[in-house]
This record gives structure tokens, C-alpha cells and sequence, in this order.
């Protein structure tokens, strides 16, 4: 059984390279092991992380290697294998999530801290650059109206949570619901599973479906929408500072450099914009990239 | 509305993105349909041949095709240890359905070869594996070859979502359009979609033609 | 192994209770299934029956269900929810779309599927139009018009899964949320109970077919299986496409 489906797996890899290699000879080398300069990075499967692989790309491009892009890599623990058996080199990752992932028992929370701990957590063979003061983390929002009413930080929330649904991606419960209550002591009248800071989550709070929502600060609905952040004065959730997440055989102390320019010249505000540019402007993830890679010199 | 597909389809990266995901679109739909012709016959073959296994065979393919194909695509790593979110589970998946399709109506086409022919051909000096490939397979082709058309269209349907998984050719439009509440990569994917199920099955119908000389010397009531 | 983890998960009592756990994403999901395939009946059984019995817009009828079957359900529902701003109506609107051409299919094969001697006899005893209709050409044509009932439900318990993408509850909801996470124990859970609700509606569906199938038809059914092997190779393709088993009655798959 096992070898019907290896040979399979084989099979359809052949004919994949095959069509892949018939379809697009524009530069894709074919050698990614990581030798002669030649560097895969991969990304997510969502806009900001498809738009930083492009930038890193871009930057790796200008410092002499041969940077191409598999965009919509998915979930972690596939994107840590694929580093380690080398089919990428980096990859644009996220500093509290990537240490809640290899340290399952950690508790640290701020940017110093998160950072800190981070780079003794990453396992051998792999390694993490300087981090970016720019953050994508999740924030609980609210209408304008609700905001108003005297809600403005996860503080004011408390008892009032007996009233108020909150739209969430489904894996929402699991992470923060005893955590909310343990801190702010927030329990929610109820929990709706929507997307990850996406469509469902903005339109069911428009709606007054929810009367909260969990959305990413870098998202660009936030402003569009008039909906206000709420504080989080006892940093429930983890800094989230973008940090590559590279396999220390693929680049070389240039390449270093050339990321490690990436993260000074990437701020909050400056990656919102290039989200906006994606999701509101529909410009292309590769050009709303290249014109960030040429303003900052990278 | 048209001045934003204009403006999407004009960037020449996004036009090569759709090539790629068209061309793998292409690959994970029509592989499945190639795998389970080169399953279902023989299976067909034992069930028209195997009185006791018929009712058994025919029955798990009615319920294995009962199974939503979102499902199917996350059970088949658990039961052949693939990767989750490898695109084997699609192949895999699509090859399931297409054989399930399959072997009932190729069952019956061999049931429903005359057995004036069949003794034609062993008295012509056919043993029974050649006379299966040269004549009892051959007739079938109409049968096979219009299954064939059902499945093609149903497994270029299905590949898209699989892009919930991850792997989905022009299924990666659709998420992208939504997350992005964008119209114009929907638009474009589900059209292409058509246009391929539809490209399809011109060539299958011109394939049976090609490969079923006989029933246009017949006539043309066949078609 | 992913196989204990979905027997973890599904053996969790906490997975059992309140608006995400199990039995009430069951039912939201019947609930779903159950009203848009009724719908789906309230406009495909009338509109194929006229087309059936006048023989008029059979080729629209046959070339909309061919597209409708290719149509990519993902995109579907996507497009739907976009172009409405957002909400559940427009999504299960979209899986009442996919559930109307397996239906109308299945009524129009089955009312062109009447034996013509039978119809020619009603004729001959004087029958009208409207009791031709209901009471030769609806009752014979009942197997086939469940059979387009029962692909009809299958397309909608997958279509409804693959909605849970865009917002909809129901037993995709587990399924989709646990791969986020990456928790394979709540996606092949979410996954199995689909396939099973799948499998059971199929045979109660199977059970009512049975029931409503006149004891006429039920009768001569094994010799008329003879009979329909034989003209199947003689004219395969109008066979699959307009009256072979069920799954073929112009259903589309999700």
C-alpha cells in the first residue's frame, strides 16, 4: 500500500515538474538546494505574508541570489518541514505565533521578551534574523457606536461581556477564551466562528450580527470601517513582530544583511499601507512588492 | 464591472499566475480520470465475471460515491498516510470518485456484449485475455467513453475545492477573490472552469469517435 | 496518528455541547440540506414535469444542467455572497441553485422514460392531458425523479460543507477551523460525520424511493433491468446522461 502510493506520489510529482517547467522557463532555476546563490521563499496563504515573500525575494534579488517565490505554502508546521527538508530557505514569519508554535508552554508576551526567547526556542538548522518593529497581531475590535457607549479598552469590557457576541476565526475559543476571562474577566454571551480577519468577520460586525470582532492590525477594514481598536493594557495577546525564519544553510551573511534591511525598513504602518494597496487597490502582490523593494533601496 | 477584469487580467504576472493555475488545474482533474479508467476496468471485469462479488463491489462504489468530496480529500491521508495538505489527496480523491462513476456502467457493458460474439471470437482462436482486450473492451468504449464524459466534467468541477486544502488549481481565484472582495478572479476562474469542462469533452467525444470506427459505418443513430 | 486523534476529539464531551458542538452542527447542516433541496423540489418537479410532458425547452434544459453541472461550487458560493454583501440567505439561495438541475433532470428523464406503449394505451382509454400526466407519466416516472431527489441531497450535504468557507455553520465549520489550527482530530471528525450524513440521507432517501415507487414498476423491475442493460450499449450516451443511476441525472458533485 505504502509503495502504490509512494510510487504515485512520484508519478504525479514527475508530471508536475514537467508541466511546471513547460509552463514557465522565465528564470525558475531549477537547482533549489540551496547552492550557487539559488534561494526559495515561501509564504501563506494571505495577503501580507504573500507581499513580505515578494519583498524578501526582492531584496535577496538585489544582493545576487536567485530568489523565487512559492506564495500559499500554508499552515506552520508544514512551512518548518519544507525548511528543513530544504524545498525552502526562508520564509516571513510572525515572532509570537512562531514561539507559541515551537514552545507550546511559553508565556511571555512583549516584543524584547517574545524576540529573546524565540531565538534560544528555534530548533537546529534553522534560525530567526533581526525582528521588524513592524507587527501584524491580533486586536479585538468594535462599531464606532459600541466604542462610544464607553467601551475603548479590553479593561472596559468585563461584566459587559454577558451581552456581547464576538466573531472570531474558529480556533479562537481554544487559544483566548479562558485567557480573556482569566485577565479581563470577559465571558462572552457568545463565540461565532467566522474567518481569520476576513470578509465573514467585517460583515457580521457591520451587520450588529457580533458586537465585537477579532481582527489583524494591519488590517485595512479596520480604518475603512470606522471600527475602533480595543486596548489590551495587560497584553493578552503576544507581540507579533515579522521576523524571517530561515534554514542557516541557505544564505549566505549577504543574505543576511539584505533581510536583516528588509525588518529596519518595515514599520506597522508601512506594511498596512502595502495590505491596503493589495486588498483595497487590487494592485498585484509582485508590484505593490517591487515598488516597496525600490523606495527603500533594499 | 468589465473595467475591473480589464484592469486584473492586464498585469502580466496575474496572467501567468492563471496560466499555472490553470495548467495544474489541468493535471490534478485529468490524471484522476486516466487512474480510474486503468482501475475501474478491471474491477468492472470482475464484477461482470464474479457472480458473488458483483452485488458487493457495486455497492461500495454507490456509497464511496455518496462521500462529499471536501471530506473525502481530508480522509485520504488518514487512510493512506499522505501528507494533509498534499496534492496526492486530491489525485487520490478524484481518482476514488472517477472509478466509483465507472465500473458500474462498464460492469454493464461487458454483461451486455451478445454471446454470438463472444463465441465468435473463441472460435476464431481468442483465449480469453485476448478476447477480452480485443473484443469485449473495445465494445465498451461507448459506454466507458461517455463515463468518462460525466467524469471529467465532475472531477474539473471538484478540483477547486480543493483549495481549501490548499491544492485547488483555479480554486486558489475563488479564495483569493473572496478574501480580498474581489470579483474579478472569481469571474475569470469559474469561466475558465467551463470553458475547460467544456474543452474536455469535445475532445473525449472526438476520442470515442476515433477509437469506435464501427459505429459510424453503422450509422448515425448511435450519436 | 490522525486516526486516535479524531477518536480524542470526537469522544471529548466538551465537543458535544452548546451552538458549536456536535449534535448542533448536525442539525444545522440537515437544516440546510433539508430546505434547499425542498425548494429545489418546489421548482424542479413542476418545471420538469412541464418540460416532460410538453417536450417543450428540452434542449435549454439539458444544455443549463450540463453548465450548472461543471459550475465549481466554491466559486458559487463566493460570487453569491459578494455580490449580496454578505449574509446566509444568499449562500443557501447558491445551494439551491446546485440542488434544482439534478431534480429537474430526473424529473424530465423520468417522464421521457415512460414507456410509449403505456402512454399510447392511457391515450387509447380515453385519458386527458392532466390525468395522463398524473396518473400514467408521474407515478411511472417516480424512480427516476427520486434518483434525481437523492443526487440532488448528496450535492447539497457537500456543497453545504464546502460553504462553512464562506461563513455558513454546519458540519464544515469543524472541518474548516480545525485545519487552521492545524488539528487534524476536529478536521477528519468534521470530515467523517459529513460523509456520514451523506451516507444515511442516501439510504433514507433510498427507503422513500422504495415506498413511492408504484408496486407495478417494482414488479416488472427485474425483467425490464434486462431489457435496459441491452439498450445501454446501444445508446450509451443518452443512457448516462438522462436515465441511467441515479448519480448520473445530470447531478453535479461538490
Amino acid at each position: 500500500m505504502k509503495r502504490t502510493v509512494a510510487a504515485l506520489a512520484v508519478g504525479t510529482a514527475l508530471l508536475l515538474s514537467a508541466c511546471g517547467s513547460s509552463q514557465s522557463l522565465s528564470g525558475n532555476s531549477s537547482d533549489q538546494s540551496g547552492g550557487g546563490g539559488d534561494v526559495v521563499v515561501g509564504s501563506a496563504d494571505f495577503t501580507e505574508n504573500k507581499v513580505l515573500a515578494e519583498v524578501y525575494a526582492g531584496a535577496l534579488r538585489n544582493a545576487g541570489f536567485k530568489a523565487t517565490v512559492k506564495p500559499g505554502i500554508g499552515a506552520r508546521d508544514i512551512v518548518v518541514k519544507a525548511l528543513q527538508d530544504k524545498s525552502l530557505g526562508v520564509v516571513p514569519e510572525y515572532s509570537g505565533n512562531l514561539l507559541n508554535f515551537f514552545d507550546k508552554s511559553n508565556t511571555t508576551s512583549t516584543s524584547e521578551d517574545v524576540y529573546a526567547a524565540l531565538k534560544t526556542k528555534v530548533p537546529a538548522g534553522l534560525g530567526v534574523y533581526d525582528k521588524s518593529a513592524a507587527e501584524d497581531k491580533d486586536v479585538l475590535v468594535v462599531t464606532k457606536q459600541t466604542a462610544d457607549s464607553g467601551v475603548k479598552s479590553m479593561a472596559d469590557l468585563g461584566p459587559k461581556c454577558a451581552t456581547l457576541v464576538l466573531g472570531a476565526a474558529g480556533e479562537w475559543p481554544q487559544r483566548w477564551k479562558d485567557k480573556i476571562k482569566e485577565l479581563y474577566g470577559c465571558e462572552f454571551k457568545e463565540i461565532k466562528a467566522t474567518d481569520a480577519g476576513g470578509p465573514i468577520t467585517v460583515d457580521k460586525l457591520k451587520s450588529g450580527e457580533t458586537q465585537v470582532a477579532n481582527l489583524f492590525t494591519t488590517s485595512s477594514d479596520i480604518a475603512a470601517n470606522g471600527f475602533v481598536q480595543l486596548a489590551d493594557p495587560k497584553n493578552m495577546y503576544p507581540a507579533q513582530n515579522i521576523v524571517p525564519l530561515v534554514r542557516n544553510d541557505a544564505l549566505t551573511d549577504k543574505g543576511k544583511t539584505a533581510l536583516n534591511k528588509v525588518s529596519a525598513a518595515l514599520t506597522t504602518d508601512k506594511l498596512a499601507a502595502l495590505v491596503k494597496r493589495v486588498d483595497v487597490d487590487k494592485e498585484t502582490v509582485a508590484n505593490v512588492a517591487a515598488d516597496f523593494v525600490k523606495q527603500n533601496n533594499l | 464591472m468589465f473595467s475591473d477584469l480589464g484592469k486584473y487580467l492586464s498585469d502580466a504576472g496575474t496572467r501567468a499566475d492563471i496560466g499555472t493555475d490553470l495548467v495544474d488545474h489541468i493535471y490534478l482533474s485529468l490524471l484522476p480520470l486516466v487512474f480510474g479508467v486503468v482501475v475501474a476496468v478491471p474491477l468492472g471485469w470482475v464484477a461482470h465475471r464474479f457472480g458473488r462479488a458483483r452485488g458487493a463491489l457495486l455497492g461500495v462504489m454507490n456509497i464511496v460515491y455518496t462521500v462529499p468530496s471536501i471530506a473525502l480529500f481530508v480522509i485520504i491521508p488518514v487512510l493512506i498516510g499522505s501528507q494533509i495538505l498534499s496534492p496526492v489527496n486530491v489525485i487520490v480523491a478524484l481518482t476514488i470518485y472517477t472509478t466509483a462513476l465507472l465500473v458500474r456502467p462498464i460492469t454493464d457493458a461487458l454483461d451486455a456484449v451478445p454471446a454470438h460474439v463472444i463465441a465468435a471470437a473463441t472460435a476464431m482462436g481468442f483465449r480469453q485475455w485476448r478476447r477480452f482486450l480485443a473484443v469485449e473492451l473495445p465494445l465498451s468504449i461507448p459506454v466507458l467513453a461517455a463515463g468518462m464524459r460525466v467524469g471529467s466534467v465532475s472531477n474539473i468541477s471538484l478540483v477547486s475545492v480543493g483549495a481549501l486544502i490548499g491544492t485547488g488549481g483555479l480554486g486558489g481565484l475563488f479564495t483569493d477573490g473572496f478574501s480580498r472582495r474581489y470579483l474579478p478572479p472569481i469571474i475569470v476562474g469559474i469561466t475558465l472552469t467551463l470553458v475547460l469542462a467544456l474543452v474536455v469533452d469535445l475532445l473525449l467525444v472526438a476520442l470515442r469517435r476515433a477509437l469506435t470506427p464501427w459505429t459510424r459505418v453503422q450509422g448515425v443513430a448511435v450519436q | 496518528m490522525i486516526f486516535a486523534d479524531m477518536v480524542t476529539w470526537l469522544t471529548d464531551p466538551s465537543h458535544w455541547t452548546g451552538p458549536g458542538g456536535v449534535p448542533a452542527r448536525v442539525a444545522e447542516h440537515l437544516l440546510y440540506c433539508v430546505l434547499a433541496v425542498l425548494a429545489a423540489g418546489l421548482v424542479g418537479v413542476p418545471l420538469g414535469m412541464f418540460v416532460g410532458h410538453t417536450g417543450r425547452g428540452s434542449v435549454l434544459l439539458v444544455g443549463a444542467s450540463n453548465v450548472l453541472r461543471a459550475l465549481p461550487t466554491l466559486g458559487l458560493v463566493s460570487i453569491l455572497y459578494l455580490i449580496a454583501g454578505g449574509g446566509t440567505v444568499p449562500v443557501l439561495l447558491g445551494l439551491v441553485v446546485l440542488a434544482i438541475p439534478p431534480i429537474l433532470a430526473g424529473t424530465y428523464a423520468g417522464l421521457q422514460d415512460v414507456d410509449r406503449s403505456v402512454v399510447d394505451a392511457a391515450k387509447g382509454m380515453g385519458m386527458t392531458g392532466r390525468q395522463l400526466l398524473w396518473r400514467v407519466e408521474l407515478p411511472n416516472s417516480m424512480p427516476l425523479l427520486m434518483g434525481g431527489v437523492r443526487s440532488s441531497m448528496l450535492q447539497v450535504v457537500a456543497t453545504a460543507g464546502v460553504a462553512a468557507f464562506v461563513g455558513l455553520g454546519g458540519l464544515g465549520r469543524p472541518l474548516l477551523d480545525g485545519l487552521r489550527v492545524l488539528d487534524y482530530g476536529q478536521v477528519v471528525s468534521g470530515a467523517v460525520l459529513i460523509a456520514l450524513l451523506a451516507v444515511l440521507l442516501d439510504l433514507v432517501l433510498a427507503g422513500a424511493q422504495k415506498l413511492v415507487v408504484p408496486r407495478g414498476l417494482r414488479l416488472i423491475a427485474g425483467t425490464a433491468g434486462r431489457r435496459r442493460t441491452q439498450r445501454r450499449v446501444e445508446e450509451p450516451v443518452q443512457e448516462l446522461v438522462t436515465t441511467g443511476g441515479q448519480q448520473e441525472t445530470g447531478g453535479t458533485r461538490a
